[in-house]
């Protein structure tokens, strides 16, 4: 095969041809001959790159430089700037538009991106922008380079553990698939992300679908499947839009369907959507759902490994899981294992939210501690308040405060914290926030997605959800704190599924970190953060006010009185507690007291 | 209340087409109450019946489907429906203010309709775009940092 130092590319898309694309590929042509670097550079004619507005365009490799409106007059220049002397001519680069993106910025210095390595640098739905970034060369190897039994010990070399929460080794889980009797097999990919705060996987699915496609395909060749589903939410019509036009470009080329990549291996994939359950997520309740039935969870054994989707041994994986599997096929089982702790591998991706600097997804090594999450990455707390707590591992997790700063974060050290790894939501607490209102908040999101199939969870959270109410409401009495530890334990050991089980976490959690907050809600009537409503009061300093009767104006329920010019008053049995006039108030003059 | 009723031959219609899109099979029967409602706003009792008789699965389970996925409603709804977001994020960062700035512009508790057909409020578990939380969805427009003042004139821009 023939060498070339330089590759160009020029567009030949409509818009382009139209402003002298060809004449430009002919002028270089000309002039590569004339200063005898035609057997150096090659000039190559590609689809669309992306500028065309300003076309004429082209890409020069390898630098990857994107130059615009360049004409056949300019050839000679640019030829000889560029391909003799080696200097970019800045006058025709494209100019660099800096993009926003509210989610996902520049990774900072103690970050690692590996599921997160193509999103927002490729175009999702262009495959070849995948295959450019070595996209299915893990298939590749994989298919026609490894047997399904090195694939499996490859992944287990790796340390991989499922990244949807529980932990469970990876390639174990496919080796239990693999080794299940049955003719029938599948390999599920569960997208059914619903935690709270938690957007690490639409981003994947939406910023680069084929890396979980590639990493389906490779596990489906690993277990011995011939169908595979994407069990998708509802709530992300981009994802699945997306995922379907990429599917689309993978069968097309031949990377799914029948004998891919000639091999003789046959896989096919399809998305199937939820309809809005929480519980969905939960293996036994997503293939349920796959299935067209209420998404309800089963007892396990049997896992679906060995009795899944209809009846068949299925493989259950996460979104961020397969993610991964290209790159550590490509890289090799010890460079992923060189990153983590010892028991928890690799990366994992988090989404931070709630009073942090810089929200957004992150993608950080295994044990890296929360401080250089929070601090380092998160820019640390928004306006200079403290740092409180965070709620990690979605409504299943819990609350760490700030003693645990320094944790290196893995699977087992968040669970001796008292929370779990979950699927990588990260919501950061400051100083105003009330933690049996957390508490309480979680506990109403458990209970209404309860699926109501078993006792313990369907009526235990709602009592704990009327405890905490009762307490933030100022009606706690004595005896509330142990009757929730009580019932904690009791949904904790007698639930079905995960949902039941972990429900308890984030009101155990906070009474074992917080216990003084719920003492001082239930015995003083007194909410330490000022938040819950019926433990505040709201009032006018009357240094500050200046009688502009803006409150008096804007209240809904006219508890506010006082003549113009002179001190207002707010009577707080009239007063609901909206805080509408202390947003109103131009002076800072209403405070919560 | 005058939230318009689909006649039965709309019903049908969208009920067939789904079901030809989707084929008569019960691993399809989320695909197709999914496509129902969100031809019709809802799934009515007429399209229940209909499903029932095709994919010849019993009533009973049907509307155990039906009832069991937030999106999927048995009522109708009004012409527009917002979704208000109440997950930890949008709660934490003043979720809890622009909700009763909603409930009260629309004069609506969660799952009402207004009395004209205009409006439906539902809330909705986290729709993943929570670094610009708080979160309103109306139809299909999603709207972000929201405030709680910035409500009446979001809401000022649906006929």
């Amino acid at each position: 095969m023939k060498y070339y130092r330089s590759h160009v590319l020029v567009c030949v898309d409509p818009e382009c041809l139209q402003k002298g694309a060809h004449e430009l590929v002919d002028a270089l042509q000309d002039e590569l001959v004339a200063t005898g670097l035609i057997d150096e550079v090659q000039v190559l004619e590609t689809s669309r790159i992306g500028g065309c507005s300003l076309g004429p365009e082209m890409m020069v490799y390898p630098e990857g430089v994107h130059y615009v409106g360049v004409t056949p007059d300019d050839v000679p220049y640019l030829v000889e700037e560029h391909f003799l002397k080696g200097r970019l001519v800045n006058k025709f680069q494209m100019p660099t538009t800096k993009v926003v993106d509210e989610e996902l910025g520049a990774p900072t210095q103690k970050e690692v991106r590996i599921v997160l390595r193509n999103c927002g640098k490729i175009d999702p739905e262009n495959i070849e922008d995948y295959i450019a970034e070595d996209g299915y060369q893990a298939l590749a190897k994989v298919l026609t380079e490894m047997t399904p039994e090195e694939v499996i010990d490859t992944v287990l070399r790796s340390g991989l553990r499922g990244r949807g929460g529980a932990g469970f080794p990876t390639g174990k889980k496919w080796q239990f698939t693999r080794q299940a009797p049955g003719e029938i097999k599948y390999v599920v990919c569960n997208a059914d992300e619903g935690d709270p705060g938690a957007f690490m996987n639409r981003r994947v699915l939406e910023g680069d679908p084929h890396s979980v496609i590639e990493g389906m395909i490779i596990a489906a060749y690993a277990i011995g499947a011939h169908q595979g589903y994407i069990y998708c939410r509802a709530e992300y019509p981009v994802a699945v839009s997306t995922l379907n036009i990429a599917i689309q470009q993978a069968r097309n080329l031949g990377l799914l369907g029948k004998d891919i990549l000639g091999s003789g291996f046959d896989f096919d994939l399809e998305v199937r959507m939820g309809a809005g359950a929480f519980v969905c997520g939960e293996e036994t309740a997503l293939i349920a759902s796959i299935e067209g039935r209420r998404g309800e969870p089963r007892p396990r054994p049997p896992f679906p490994a060995v009795q899944g989707l209809w009846n068949k041994p299925t493989n259950v994986n996460n979104v961020e899981t397969y993610a991964n599997i290209p790159q550590i096929i490509l890289k090799g089982a010890e460079w992923y294992a060189g990153y983590g702790t010892e028991k928890s591998k690799g990366t994992k991706t988090f989404a931070l939210a709630g009073d942090l600097n810089h929200t957004g997804l992150i993608e950080v090594p295994l044990g890296i501690t929360l401080r250089e999450i929070i601090y380092d990455v998160g820019g640390g707390i928004k306006d200079g308040k403290a740092f409180k707590a965070v709620q990690i591992g979605g409504p299943m997790g819990g609350c760490v405060p700030a003693e645990y700063l320094d944790l290196p974060l893995d699977y087992e050290s968040l669970a001796q914290a008292g929370t779990i790894m979950g699927s990588g939501g990260m919501i950061v607490l400051d100083e105003d926030t009330c933690m049996v209102d957390v508490a309480r908040y979680f506990m109403d999101f458990t209970q209404d997605e309860s699926c109501g199939k078993c006792t313990p969870c369907r009526v235990g959270t709602r009592r704990i959800l009327e405890i905490l109410t009762r307490i933030c409401d100022g009606k706690g009495q004595d005896g509330d704190i142990e009757l929730l530890e009580n019932l904690c334990q009791e949904i904790r050991t007698n639930s079905l599924c995960g949902l039941g089980q972990g429900a308890p976490n984030p009101v155990v959690s906070t009474l074992r970190y917080f216990r003084d907050e719920y003492e001082a809600h239930i015995y003083e009537k007194r909410c330490p953060a000022k938040v819950c409503r019926s433990l505040i009061r709201y009032e006018i300093l009357p240094d500050a006010c200046t009688g502009c009767t803006v409150c008096a104006r804007n209240c809904p329920v006219n508890a506010i009185s006082g003549e113009r010019r002179q001190t207002h008053v707010i009577d707080p049995d009239t007063c609901i507690r909206c805080g509408i006039c202390m947003q109103v108030c131009n002076f800072n003059a209403v405070v919560i007291e | 209340m005058s939230v318009e009723t689909k006649s039965r031959e709309k019903i049908l219609e969208v009920v067939n087409a789904a079901i030809e899109k989707f084929g008569a099979k019960q691993e399809e029967l989320i695909p197709i109450l999914n496509e129902v409602n969100r031809q019709l706003g809802y799934i009515p009792t007429e399209a229940m019946e209909e499903i029932s008789r095709r994919l010849k699965e019993p009533k009973s389970s049907l509307f155990g489907v039906a009832s069991f996925y937030h999106m999927l409603s048995t009522k109708p709804r009004g012409r527009h429906v917002i979704q208000f977001c109440e997950s930890a994020p949008c709660h934490v960062v003043g979720g809890r203010e622009v909700f009763e700035s909603l409930k009260e512009e629309l004069g609506l508790e969660p799952n009402e309709t207004s009395p004209d057909g205009k409006w439906t409020l539902i809330t909705t578990s986290c729709l993943g775009v929570c670094s610009v939380g708080p979160v309103i969805v109306i139809d299909e427009d999603i709207y972000g940092n929201v405030d709680a003042r910035k409500v009446p004139e979001i809401l000022a821009r649906y006929e």
